[in-house]
């Protein structure tokens, strides 16, 4: 039953994500973005990992997904109205893909999981309540979070400065 | 043009915090739910019509039960919508003590589509024959319903008194050698 | 009965109590459109629906007349009408989306319910068991993820519909929803941090949180509404911002967008908007009632369990439970009254005033809020 479920919920989360990257429509690929995230969050259930799902929902599907949206609408979205990429975009995307299939690939070779040795040795479920993965954030991964945390802000100091038109700077120029 | 400019009060705290002004609304609606219903239930209640009311024009007939529309057709040139058409004719042959009034109205309808109930036909008529009465719900299924012919026109005025007696008066002076 | 229950296979017991939620949230939420006339006309002085009368129950005597003027009868004669309307379906619609969003709709309105608990009775140990349909330890978490989802609906409507009216609905759901999101969350943090007192389990259960209602003494017993007023009052602002019900209908806005999201919408497909938004109104009405107004507990510092020993009904668990949903959903429905209340008392919001309500003063004071609970149960916390 486990299993089944976990195939069903894989092939949907995959296939829906590849569809977003293919679809030529921003609507639709939106829409198969919250597919996919609905797909993540049915494997966080089958792994008891409640709580991760409900955030996951909560914060993508709930809220980031529902901006994305927002924004495509009040994009215009037609063929002809999109640029062709720059050489600067393209090469920043390889050097990009280049980095992760590295990645992936040493994780793949050089990573031994803790307890694959062990069988039957079974990891505490951090992400079943909420008591667990709290501690868990604040202790094991403060540092990890605390990083992330600085990168958003980073982000949206970055938006900040690209949105908002300096008043005394226009005057200048 | 003269501007005035209204002095607008800067809102008190309560104002601006709006929670109080709200609350208040509420307790206004809270009142509005259990005070008794201001509407009618229409069709059996109906509104009391106030005196001078202004509906749906008819024709009326004196206290004797004789029509009194001498068809001169003032109603039919001083309505604005164009609703009245009258066809003038003669007196019927039943009604030998009118037959000094000459003519009467032959056919009389009132386009109730086009009446605008303005009241004109009932000030300028002459032989105060035709009145604006109480009746204002006027329906029917097809343009042609909404004509009242004469028939219906009597039949929705009914007899109302009469002061003068006018061509009776007048019957009376002519056998009477018309003495002043 | 209760064995009888418990020996049918577990997904036939999934699918019954499934059922159960649809037919028990359907009829409130038509009952609820049928009190929405009725509240209107009396707030405005005007008798309401009183007219429809099936011919065959003309004849019963007292309750005839009495159900014609409560207007019953046009609650189901608007039911039959919607499901027999034509369902057109607009030639200049992305059609896929137009189908997927009154469909979209009615899911978070539904699955919502399920980790909302109903009621409560007395086990053979004296302990108070919850009603609930699926007792996850996430609860309020689920409440507000799943119906999070809800603004899906809208702005896919709103952008299927292919017209301007619509489509300014669902930008203005889309960018409201969220910004209440916010409020809501973190004007119910404090609840659970005052009931997840350190030792504890933690857990983000409704019912913990009328449990925590309903004990004993007057600290116990105190609602959260009297505890924490700033609380409840975001919450409940941010739950009328977050179903879309007057001041804050800015997706559907009559007088400047004509209906909004659902403007291309009608007959059937229309009616299930409908169906979601009312059933939204219960299910947030139910989470405020289980937060704020102590659950199934009949007056403040009056547990459930007090009022099973005064009655004699510990040892009758069903009945027990009847009296607790009753209790449960009388608050429910007075809840649900104070929506309608506010909707016939206050006129709209401009929509920038929304937002400058949403971003400048509901959350700056659901964070203040949030801060002075923090440190007033780190205060108050035993020391160790």
């Amino acid at each position: 039953m486990v299993d089944k479920l976990f195939i069903i919920l894989s092939v949907v989360t995959l296939v829906s994500a590849a569809l977003v990257v293919v679809n030529k429509n921003a609507v639709n690929a939106a829409m198969f973005f919250m597919l996919s995230l609905v797909g993540t969050a049915g494997l966080f259930v089958l792994l008891n990992a409640y709580l991760l799902a409900f955030v996951l929902i909560l914060v993508y599907a709930g809220a980031v997904v529902s901006l994305f949206l927002f924004i495509i609408m009040l994009l215009d979205t037609r063929p002809e109205a999109q640029k062709s990429f720059k050489k600067m975009t393209v090469a920043a995307s390889l050097l990009g893909g280049l980095l992760l299939f590295t990645g992936v690939l040493s994780l793949m070779t050089h990573f031994v999981p803790a307890t694959a040795g062990a069988k039957g040795h079974v990891l505490p479920p951090v992400g079943a309540s909420l008591k667990g993965y709290a501690e868990q954030l604040f202790t094991t991964y403060l540092l990890p979070v605390q990083v992330v945390g600085f990168l958003l802000l980073i982000a949206m100091l970055g938006v900040i400065v690209l949105s908002k038109r300096f008043e005394n700077k226009e005057a200048a120029s | 043009m003269a501007t005035v400019t209204v002095s607008r009060k800067p809102l008190s705290l309560s104002e601006r915090a709006y929670l109080p002004q709200i609350l208040a609304g509420m307790r206004i609606t809270l009142k509005h739910l259990f005070s008794p219903n201001v509407t009618l239930s229409y069709p059996e209640q109906r509104p009391a019509i106030p005196p001078g009311y202004r509906g749906v024009p008819t024709l009326v007939m004196d206290p004797h039960g004789r029509e009194k529309c001498v068809s001169c057709q003032l109603c039919e040139f001083v309505c604005p919508p164009k609703a009245i058409r009258i066809t003038p004719g003669a007196v019927p042959a039943d009604q030998p003590d009118r037959a000094h009034v000459e003519k009467a109205p032959a056919a009389f309808d009132i386009d109730m589509l086009r009446c605008i109930y303005c009241g004109l036909c009932q000030e300028v008529c002459p032989e105060e024959a035709i009145f604006l009465q109480n009746q204002f719900s006027m329906s029917g299924y097809s343009r042609d319903e909404m004509v009242n012919h004469k028939d219906r026109l009597y039949e929705l005025g009914g007899t109302l008194p009469d002061q003068h007696f006018k061509w009776d008066k007048k019957k009376a002076a002519e056998e009477h050698g018309n003495q002043h | 009965m209760i064995a009888l229950w418990s020996n049918l296979h577990p997904a036939l017991q999934m699918l019954l109590k499934g059922l159960a939620v649809i037919l028990v949230i359907f009829p409130i939420a038509g009952a609820s459109s049928l009190a929405e006339r009725k509240v209107s006309a009396w707030i405005q002085g005007r008798p309401g629906p009183n007219r429809a009368i099936p011919i065959w129950f003309a004849w019963v005597p007292v309750i005839g007349p009495m159900l014609q003027k409560l207007g019953v009868f046009h609650l189901m004669s608007d039911g039959v009408k919607m499901l027999f309307k034509e369902d057109a379906l607009p030639g200049h619609v992305n059609k896929p989306y137009f189908i997927l969003a009154p469909i979209l709709a009615m899911i978070p309105a539904f699955t919502t319910v399920t980790v909302v608990p109903f009621g409560a009775y007395l086990d053979a140990a004296g302990r108070t068991i919850p009603l609930m349909l699926a007792n996850v330890d996430v609860g309020i978490l689920a409440v507000f993820a799943v119906g999070s989802l809800g603004v899906y609906s809208l702005i896919i409507a709103g952008w299927a519909s292919n017209s301007k009216y619509p489509f300014l609905g669902g930008v203005r759901a889309s960018a409201q929803l969220i910004s209440y999101e916010l409020s809501m969350t973190l004007s119910v943090l404090p609840v659970f941090l005052w009931v997840n007192a350190p030792g504890t389990a933690g857990s983000l259960s409704l019912a913990r949180v009328v449990e925590f209602q309903s004990q004993p003494g007057f600290w116990g017993g105190t609602w959260f509404i009297f505890l924490m007023p700033v609380s409840a009052f975001v919450f409940l602002v941010s739950l009328y911002a977050e179903t879309n019900r007057q001041p804050f209908d800015m997706a559907e806005c009559d007088a400047d967008l004509v209906g909004g999201f659902h403007t291309e919408y009608g007959a059937f497909k229309w009616s299930l908007f409908f169906v979601a938004e009312y059933s939204h109104m219960v299910v947030g009405s139910a989470v405020f009632t289980l937060l704020f107004l102590g659950g199934w507990n009949p007056l403040p510092w009056v547990p459930l369990s007090d009022v099973a020993v005064w009655l004699h009904l510990a040892d009758a668990p069903i009945l027990l439970g009847l009296l607790s949903i009753a209790i449960f959903l009388g608050k429910v429905l007075c809840s649900i009254f104070v929506f309608m209340w506010v909707r016939w008392t206050i006129p709209r919001f401009r929509y920038d005033q929304v937002m400058k309500l949403g971003w400048q003063r509901l959350l700056p004071l659901a964070i203040a809020n949030l801060i002075v609970y923090a440190l007033i149960i780190a205060w108050l916390q035993p020391k160790n």
